[in-house]
């Protein structure tokens, strides 16, 4: 384009001509860093309080920027220390002992003690709550302030996850007088106050100069909500965003990858993408027929389709970056001969199944990659395409559908293969007993052990088709440090997060 | 007259009710509750039903209709239930976005469409005439997102004159706030103005075959002193109509735009309203657009019946 060309060579002349003069200006002065950061991000949060609401956008924003919990995760999603220095737990396992920091102070000014804790754990737990991960702190009984720094959980029976539980977005310490602002105004312990909210546009957040940890290293963080992915992407081609931690387009990545301005950042999420099947509804609850649909999957078309490549084939409902995973993707390899003996021998030929899809593009292009493998043995589908609100009321609520392809994104979230009311529907009574086994089981070999036999029960009885972990794909400028590679939570943590030069 | 304002008024009144209901039955039929959509795949279902109660999603159909038509009347449109914040504060915020965007693009397309519209007419069967209306084609014919796009590859990624979209708000100023917006308005005014030049075109042209025309020429006006003194003034009633058309399409139908150029405006607010069952503000965001529409029309058949005395009678 030659109109660009010059336009820009005399963008570059004036810029020389005035970066000149402030270099004259300023001789002597020393070099002020950049210190404000635009980050994009494609949904905004519907609020900003993270008790109450499920919205990860709710999490980016706030998720150890502005709230904190007892405990937080850190960039590899190990659970570390936060509000909470440190924290016993009795012999019997089921009274956890909490140390807090002094001098931590909410963004009011009021200091943060164990009554602050002891309110937030009660109003999670309450009966009207409206804590959107209630059942992590189902097995609390009492929450006590032992002395202003020290709180006392007492739980139903041990619960080795419970620091892990307190790690959570929905799990952070909120104020009595303030929460209820929290929506519009948050006012928390982090590293970042809270500044503006212009819906629909930005929120801004700045650093707190009270707080109790290291401060940060940005002064303002502009958070900016671009939806549309070809937006995305010239905001990001022109500057005016700094880094987009989830970049909502696979497929554009490829032209950010060339530029030597910015730096690609993939990483791994606690997503694990599946194929659901309907386990209480003939044909698929049939063992032999889920087999069969599981072996006619080819998983890096899939990835490599829908995604462009990015995601790390699964063949359980557990994360591969986590130390306990299996491999059990050979049990599940793609087979079309092997589906169709199966669906020749279960007698089960000529099928037709409903799927549902939801709008994310994995879904959407996974669904039709899919749809295309299963006739390839004899399936036909039917697909219909959903809205988040219908596909929550008609799929999860309703479990009126055969497939549908959806990405848990919660972490080590396989315990819902327990719950046999929850929509795919799978009922296996050792499996349950299994997890209620690990739920209170502290010694960490064993844990491993129990983590490894439930992947591989699933796996054995093909419950869902086990697709791919979810990749986090970030664009950023090449000069920003600090931004988290992968996303054990979904967070935006801009803790650590500061411009090179 | 005023009989004709009074009976025209009731049928406004009347028009909104009608919408009321209609707006209120659709959006409540639509399958989706937005407590389970507010607190995701891991609500225990106690959390979603305390968050119904909360947000009085229980209350019964015809109860909640009554509410809201009571509150609306009152001057309250009820608070949003994801945002937590009352519809008209949102609206009111929207609207700063979406009036200065629509009234922007209207004036540009105006400003265009007229003098062109008017050379076409005047210089009827010429080359200009002709390259003209095929301008104007290729600027209906063009998707109004694909021109956007387009602008902003040139003037925001390469040349880096504006910014690739955003509002900074007002209270960032008057010429920065003017700035964000020029983009998204050349790109609605693009198709807009094709439209009125067109419009603007064969009315002149029919107006100045009129014999009224003729007569002014007989008297003695040269062919510009009757095309602008006798011919304009009448062919401007059906380009009014269309800018008071394209007015109400371009406050509530920048969607698309609103999006190329992540604006916050009501567009995308309806739009996040739906996919986020935030019933409330869709039902009274939609019912406010009804009632300035029905308000448009209104005010443009009462300014008929002003201008035209033949009018009133009906």
């Amino acid at each position: 384009m030659v109109l660009s060309q010059d336009g820009a060579g005399g963008r570059h002349m004036t810029k020389l001509f005035t970066s000149a003069a402030a270099m004259a200006l300023l001789a002597g002065a020393a070099f002020a860093q950049q210190d404000t950061i635009t980050v994009g991000m494609q949904l905004e949060p519907p609020n900003l309080d993270p008790t109450g609401g499920a919205a990860a956008a709710i999490d980016e924003v706030t998720y150890a920027n502005i709230f904190e919990g007892l405990t937080r995760f850190g960039p590899d999603g190990s659970i570390q220390p936060a509000l909470a220095s440190e924290w016993e737990v009795s012999e019997d396992g089921t009274v956890y002992t909490f140390t807090l920091r002094d001098g931590v102070v909410f963004h009011d000014g009021t200091t943060m003690d164990a009554e602050d804790v002891v309110f937030s754990l009660n109003r999670a737990r309450a009966e009207d709550s409206t804590n959107a991960q209630k059942a992590l702190f189902a097995g609390i009984t009492d929450v006590e302030a032992v002395d202003p720094l020290t709180v006392k959980v007492t739980l139903a029976e041990p619960n080795g996850n419970f620091p892990f539980n307190m790690a959570w977005g929905d799990a952070v310490i909120v104020a009595e007088e303030t929460i209820e602002q929290a929506a519009t105004t948050p006012i928390g312990t982090g590293p970042f106050v809270f500044t503006e909210w212009v819906q629909g546009d930005h929120v801004t957040i700045s650093r707190f100069d009270n707080y109790w940890g290291d401060p940060a290293a940005l002064s303002t963080a502009t958070f900016k909500f671009i939806s549309d992915a070809n937006a995305a992407f010239a905001a990001m081609m022109a500057g005016d965003v700094d880094v987009f931690p989830v970049f909502p387009a696979p497929e554009l990545v490829s032209q950010f990858e060339s530029d030597p301005r910015f730096e690609v950042i993939v990483g791994s999420t606690e997503g694990e993408t599946i194929l659901a099947m309907n386990n209480a509804q003939a044909p698929l609850d049939n063992v032999k027929v889920r087999e069969a649909i599981s072996h006619a999957i080819n998983r890096q078309d899939i990835i490599d389709g829908a995604m462009f490549g990015f995601g790390t084939p699964i063949g359980t409902h557990f994360a591969p970056h986590n130390p306990d995973y299996v491999d059990l993707t050979g049990m599940s390899n793609y087979d079309p001969d092997a589906a169709k003996a199966l669906l020749a021998e279960a007698g089960a030929e000529d099928l037709t199944l409903r799927m549902m899809l939801p709008p994310p593009t994995y879904a959407r292009r996974g669904g039709e990659i899919i749809a295309a493998q299963l006739r390839e043995v004899g399936i036909e589908t039917e697909i219909t395409n959903l809205e988040w609100a219908q596909w929550l009321e008609q799929v999860f609520k309703g479990k009126d559908f055969d497939l549908t392809i959806v990405s848990h994104t919660e972490p080590a979230d396989i315990n819902i293969y327990a719950r046999p009311d929850y929509y795919f529907q799978y009922d296996n009574a050792d499996f349950q007993t299994l997890i209620d086994n690990l739920g209170v089981e502290s010694d960490p070999a064993k844990r491993t052990e129990m983590n490894k036999q439930a992947q591989t029960i699933i796996a054995e009885d093909f419950v869902n088709g086990y697709l791919f972990q979810l990749a986090k794909v970030g664009v950023a400028n090449a000069k920003i440090e600090g931004l988290w590679e992968n996303a054990p939570t979904q967070a935006i943590d801009l803790t650590d997060v500061r411009w090179t030069e | 007259m005023l009989r004709f304002a009074v009976t025209r008024f009731i049928s406004l009144a009347l028009s909104l009710l009608v919408a009321s209901v209609v707006i209120f039955a659709v959006i409540e039929v639509i399958p989706g509750d937005p407590a389970s959509y507010m607190l995701g795949m891991n609500a225990s279902p106690e959390a979603v039903e305390a968050l119904r109660e909360r947000l009085g999603l229980n209350d019964s159909l015809p109860l909640r209709y009554v509410d809201w038509i009571t509150g609306m009347l009152a001057g309250d449109f009820g608070q949003s239930y994801t945002y937590k914040v009352p519809v008209a504060d949102l609206v009111a915020q929207r609207l700063w976005v979406s009036l200065p965007l629509a009234a922007y693009a209207l004036i540009l397309s105006t400003l265009i469409a007229i003098p062109i519209g008017l050379v076409a007419a005047a210089k009827r069967g010429s080359m200009t005439d002709y390259s003209i209306m095929g301008v104007t084609q290729l600027g209906i014919a063009l998707p109004n997102f694909w021109f956007a796009m387009l602008l902003v590859l040139v003037f925001s990624v390469s040349l880096r004159w504006f910014a690739a979209g955003g509002f900074p708000g007002w209270d960032a100023g008057l010429w920065p706030g003017l700035k964000a917006l020029t983009l998204p308005a050349v790109a609605l005014a693009l198709p807009q103005a094709s439209i009125l030049a067109r419009v603007m075109r064969s009315a002149l042209i029919d107006t100045l075959g009129q014999d009224y025309i003729r007569t002014a020429r007989a008297k003695g006006l040269t062919r510009r002193q009757a095309t602008v003194r006798h011919a304009l003034r009448n062919a401007l009633i059906p380009v009014l109509t269309i800018i008071g058309l394209q007015f109400s399409f371009l406050l509530a139908g920048a969607i698309i735009i609103e999006n190329v150029f992540y604006l916050p405006g009501l567009g995308r607010l309806i739009f996040q309203g739906i996919t986020q069952r935030d019933l409330i503000v869709v039902e009274s965001l939609v019912m406010l657009l009804v009632f300035a529409v029905i308000l448009v029309t209104f005010l443009v058949d009462i300014a008929y019946a002003a201008v035209d005395p033949r009018l009133r009678k009906r």
